[in-house]
Parts: structure tokens; C-alpha cells; sequence
């Protein structure tokens, strides 16, 4: 039976992951289903404050510990706290958010706790006795079901694959705090410095993406600069694209994809590549605009709930996928297709 | 400097994987290096020719299994070791990090152990750090930069890649470290390299050979299906121009409650 879960609540300087939350709202659910209780275990420095929002996203208790040893994402710290918390509570799922810390110190824990991870899982059944997780292999071609036979079972959660819950403001509960006897001249990493990410909405967070591919810098309308070599020409072209799929973004409030192809093409920096090799999306709505659709493209988007495809040529294999397609140049079709979204969205 | 960096088997990322009688399949897709990996293999390549030392590809895998290691010799690893044993059949990633684990240890005086930052079979992405921590050496993941490597000193600076941006981290040595693709392209393996690969020996060990016992695995997979194809009724959106067909498009989004 599973009666205590312990969600491990990922922020970044006091600001939290919202697949945090998501990841409570469901332990919360299953400790319902189950008369159990949902706990959360918040790390860091000046973190005091997130324990009211864990009581209102369905936490019952907290775990808290606040030093600054802590305040700077280190997984070796973070881990001797909550392998010892768990020691100490002993819950039977150990959930995280699937971010990059929430991935790295579950991975900790399963070896600390001598029990397995079950990472990225987009679908969770805990009607039976046993808890079996779904989650996305070869890049989304396949699904596997997977179990887990000891005990805490790990599970790391994808982000958006759960809904947040509603806060509710009224709930309270007993906040527990943790001691952190680690001594600084200890640990064996030091963080330097920390750059900001340009702004901008995160493809795994983001509601709708746009994205673009080879087809950004086929325009033979433009001229480029004569300084440019014909790869120099290419890519300055491919920018005036991904330029027309950012304002749609920017109106959409959405984030910004790319296809492998464009980001080998160098039209586009990795971080933006969705697909086997880069991120697996799922958003509400995901615009294609001049990708041909190849499988390990596919294979990390066609989960999403609408998708749009504008291609000029018609027999690219993303219209098999799309729910509408535009069948176009998407440098003549994005500035209206922007302009009147912009209008409704305003209006 | 004594570098080792794991790498993996999978079929290429263009095949279409199917699930026969439960059992994965991948048609007559050919079998590569993780392409992840191939990031590791160019940073353990370059570290050890500013460093001065050595690269040693390390595989967990099938005695069949030899892409991989082929092609990290083929780009200029200096050896590679395969650890292949049938007790290791369904392995989770505890388990084979248990075995990778032993065998650093077994290779000795290690000072940094690269990774891909997943495979791009089970996607897991936790050896890297399972590793790490069975090691107790400190593990930095999604790495796209070294920029102080001071093998003397025991210590080497880096930038990792978070949500909110990336992180500048010093770490003490032996490390393990995981590289993304904005590490830079990999190499192409030369064709003297590649005849080298053909006819390169590397040791084959076993959990024997190893002096542990099978790893015990938690996770088992007891059902793999291909993803319900969704019915998708694709809709054509006609116009006689460019601002018609957006115009269409924008009713329809509207309709569908996406925005």
C-alpha cells in the first residue's frame, strides 16, 4: 500500500519548477485514494516561504531545510539531506519533477536508497496493489510499462504530462525542519558563477511552440549582405525566418522550436532542437512552419494536442500528423497569420 | 590524464522501432554509436590532447555489440574495454551503473569519466550520475564547456546547463562529467582511423573478471507497446492568398480552443 509520499519540490533560487507543483498535486491524489499523506521536502536558502505554497498545492506536512550551504544547486549537499530524510520518514514513493536537478538527484537517491528510478513517466496507475509507471522510450517511438520492486519506488514525473492542481489557500499543515550539519570545506564542488538564460518562454514548459525548420531560410526574395560566403547567406536567411516565427511566438506567448536539420544547419543554437535528440514536447498547440516532418522530429512532438503544419511542399510527411496544414511559403503566410492572432488575441 | 568515456549501442534515430511479440525491433535499421556520445568522445579527445593522456571508451553491452566502441576508436580513442556478461540481461540503470562503476575501478587511477548526456534508446540519462554517486565522485551533468582543466591540481571548471541558465562550477578530480551537444560537432572518423577500428583488440570482461556478483535490478519493463496512433483528420486550409489562408487558419485555432 502506499501511504506516504514525499515530493521533492524543485526551485531555482526560492523560484519553483512549476512541475513541482504538478508532481504534489498528484502525490496529494494518490495519498487521497489511498488514506495516506503527501509530504514535501524543500531545500535551499531563504526557502521558508514555499512551504505555505506546498500546504496549498496538497501538501500535509513539510521538511525544510534552509542553510546556505544549500543555495546554489550542488547535488552532492542536496543528496545527504535527502537520502537522510528519507531515512528518516520512510516514505513509499519518493516523487520528483523530471527537470534537470529533479532527474539528477533522483538518479542519487535510487543508488543511496538502494532501490530504482522510474524517470520521465508521463502516466501513472496506482489503482492496484502495485504502482506501474508509463514513460516514452526511443524518443517517443515506443511506451513502456514499467514497475518497480523495491522500496521507496522512485518516480520522476514529466513536466505538463500532470495537471497542476488549483492552490487552495485555506490549507495548512506541520512544517518539520531538517538540520544540515554539512561542513562547506567539504564539498568537493564550488559554483563560480550562474548566467541567466535569455528570457523566453522553455520548450518543455510552454503551452505552444512554434518552430521552424530547413524551410526558414528558403526565401529567395531576400538579399543578403554581399560580405556573405553562400553558408554565411544561408544562415542570415534561416535568422530573418526564425525572426517571423519569434513575433508569432512573442504573440502567442509561446516558446520557440527548432528541427534538427535547422539546428545542424547552425540556423538556430541546440537549445531550441525538439525531437529524438533534443527536447520531447507536448504542448496544446505546436506550428511547424517549414519542417518536413522526419521520424526523430516526430518522435518528439507528435504527442501534442493540436498541430499545425504550413509547408510548401505538399507530400512532407508532417501533414500525415497535422490536424490543419497550410500548404505555402511560411514567410508570405506567418506575418498576416501573426497579425490576425494578434488582432484576436488583443481584441 | 587518464580519461574514460562510456559509450553506447542503439539503432539509428531514423528507424522505425516496432514491438513483436514483445520484443523491441528496429527492421534492418543500422546500429550506431548513441549520438550523444559521440559529444563525449570529442571532449574526451580534446582534453587529452591539451592534457597530454589517454582515452579509454568503455561499453556495457552484447559481445556483439561493437559499434560503438568502433566508432570511438575510429575518432582516436587510444583503447576500449567491453564489459559483456548474459547475467546482465535486464539491467537497470543501478545495476549497470554498479558494473560500469567497478569497471573504472578496475581500470585504475581514473581521473575523469565522460558521458553522453542520455541514450537515445531508454532515454534515462541517469548513469551519469548513478555512477558518479557509487563512485563518490562528484557528478556534473549537461556539460557544454570546460573551461579550466588543471589535472595537477586536482580540479577542473565547467559550465552545466540548467532551466534558468547555466552555471559556472569548479570540481575536484576524479569527476564524472555528462556533455551536451553545444559542446561542439563531433569529428568524422578518419579513414585511417576507421581501418585502425576494424582491427583494433579490446578486452572483453566479464562480472568475473570484475570480481562482483550479478547487480540485483528494481525496475523491470513488463509490457513495451508503439503509442496508440491518435485518428487525425487533417484538415487542408485553402485561400487564394497567403493573408486568406492565415485569415482561415486563425478562425479555425479559435474554434478548436487552443489559444
Amino acid at each position: 500500500m502506499t501511504k506516504k509520499i514525499l515530493t521533492y519540490i524543485d526551485h531555482f533560487h526560492g523560484k519553483v519548477q512549476s512541475s513541482s507543483w504538478e508532481a504534489l498535486g498528484l502525490a496529494a491524489k494518490i495519498a487521497a485514494d489511498n488514506g495516506g499523506e503527501a509530504a514535501a521536502l524543500i531545500l535551499g536558502e531563504g526557502v521558508n516561504d514555499l512551504a505555505d505554497l506546498a500546504f496549498h498545492y496538497g501538501a500535509d506536512q513539510v521538511f525544510l531545510a534552509d542553510h546556505a550551504i544549500l543555495k546554489d544547486f550542488r547535488p552532492e549537499p542536496l543528496i545527504e539531506i535527502i537520502t537522510k530524510a528519507a531515512n528518516d520518514y520512510q516514505p513509499d514513493v519518493i516523487i520528483f519533477p523530471t527537470t534537470t536537478r529533479g532527474r539528477t538527484l533522483a538518479g542519487m537517491a535510487a543508488v543511496d536508497l538502494d532501490t530504482g528510478v522510474m524517470v520521465d513517466v508521463i502516466d501513472l496507475d496506482w489503482k492496484g496493489d502495485k504502482i506501474t509507471a508509463t514513460r516514452s522510450i526511443y524518443g517517443g517511438k515506443l511506451l513502456a510499462k514499467l514497475t518497480c520492486s523495491t522500496s521507496p519506488e522512485i518516480i520522476t514525473l514529466r513536466t505538463r504530462a500532470f495537471d497542476k492542481p488549483e492552490p487552495d489557500t485555506g490549507r495548512s499543515g506541520s512544517i518539520t525542519h531538517l538540520e544540515v550539519s554539512l561542513d562547506p570545506a567539504d564539498q568537493a564542488t564550488t559554483v563560480l558563477d550562474h548566467q541567466e538564460k535569455a528570457s523566453g518562454v522553455s520548450l518543455t514548459d510552454a503551452n505552444v511552440i512554434v518552430s521552424g525548420g530547413r524551410g526558414t531560410a528558403i526565401n529567395p526574395t531576400l538579399t543578403p549582405p554581399d560580405d556573405l560566403d553562400e553558408a554565411g547567406a544561408e544562415v542570415w536567411k534561416a535568422e530573418q525566418g526564425f525572426d517571423l516565427i519569434q513575433n508569432l511566438a512573442d504573440v502567442l506567448g509561446a516558446a520557440v522550436g527548432a528541427s534538427r536539420a535547422a539546428v545542424d544547419a547552425g540556423y538556430i543554437v541546440y537549445d531550441h532542437q525538439v525531437g529524438q535528440t533534443g527536447k520531447v514536447v507536448s504542448p496544446d498547440l505546436y506550428i511547424a512552419c517549414g519542417i518536413s516532418g522526419a521520424i526523430q522530429h516526430l518522435a518528439g512532438m507528435r504527442s501534442s494536442k493540436v498541430i499545425v503544419a504550413i509547408n510548401k511542399d505538399r507530400d512532407a510527411p508532417i501533414f500525415n500528423f497535422a490536424r490543419f496544414g497550410l500548404i505555402g511559403d511560411m514567410h508570405e503566410i506567418l506575418p498576416p497569420l501573426t497579425a490576425g492572432l494578434k488582432a484576436y488575441l488583443e481584441g | 590524464m587518464k580519461i574514460i568515456v562510456c559509450v553506447k549501442q542503439v539503432p539509428d534515430t531514423a528507424a522505425t522501432m516496432e514491438v513483436e511479440n514483445g520484443n523491441i525491433s528496429w527492421g534492418d535499421a543500422p546500429l550506431i554509436i548513441n549520438p550523444w556520445d559521440e559529444f563525449a568522445v570529442e571532449a574526451a579527445l580534446n582534453l587529452a590532447a591539451d592534457q597530454g593522456g589517454e582515452v579509454t571508451a568503455l561499453c556495457l553491452g552484447k559481445e556483439e555489440e561493437t559499434e560503438a566502441i568502433k566508432h570511438a576508436l575510429a575518432m582516436g580513442a587510444d583503447a576500449a574495454v567491453l564489459v559483456s556478461d548474459p547475467a546482465l540481461k535486464g539491467s537497470d540503470t543501478v545495476a549497470a551503473s554498479k558494473v560500469l562503476a567497478a569497471a573504472i575501478t578496475k581500470i585504475g587511477e581514473v581521473d575523469l569519466v565522460l558521458f553522453g548526456q542520455q541514450s537515445v534508446d531508454t532515454d534515462t540519462g541517469l548513469l551519469p550520475v548513478q555512477v558518479a554517486r557509487l563512485l563518490k565522485w562528484p557528478s556534473l551533468t549537461l556539460v557544454s564547456k570546460f573551461k579550466e582543466v588543471t589535472p595537477a591540481e586536482g580540479s577542473l571548471q565547467v559550465i552545466r546547463s540548467m532551466e534558468e541558465g547555466n552555471q559556472v562550477i569548479k570540481s575536484r578530480l576524479p569527476a564524472v562529467v555528462s556533455v551536451t551537444k553545444d559542446y561542439g560537432e563531433p569529428r568524422y572518423p578518419s579513414f585511417m582511423g576507421i581501418r585502425k577500428a576494424s582491427k583494433a583488440e579490446y578486452p572483453v570482461w566479464t562480472l568475473t573478471d570484475l570480481g562482483i556478483d550479478p547487480p540485483s535490478s528494481s525496475i523491470s519493463w513488463p509490457e513495451v507497446n508503439k503509442p496508440v496512433e491518435k485518428e487525425i483528420v487533417t484538415e487542408i486550409i485553402d485561400g487564394d492568398t497567403p493573408e486568406e489562408k492565415a485569415k482561415t487558419l486563425v478562425e479555425k485555432l479559435i474554434a478548436e480552443k487552443v489559444l
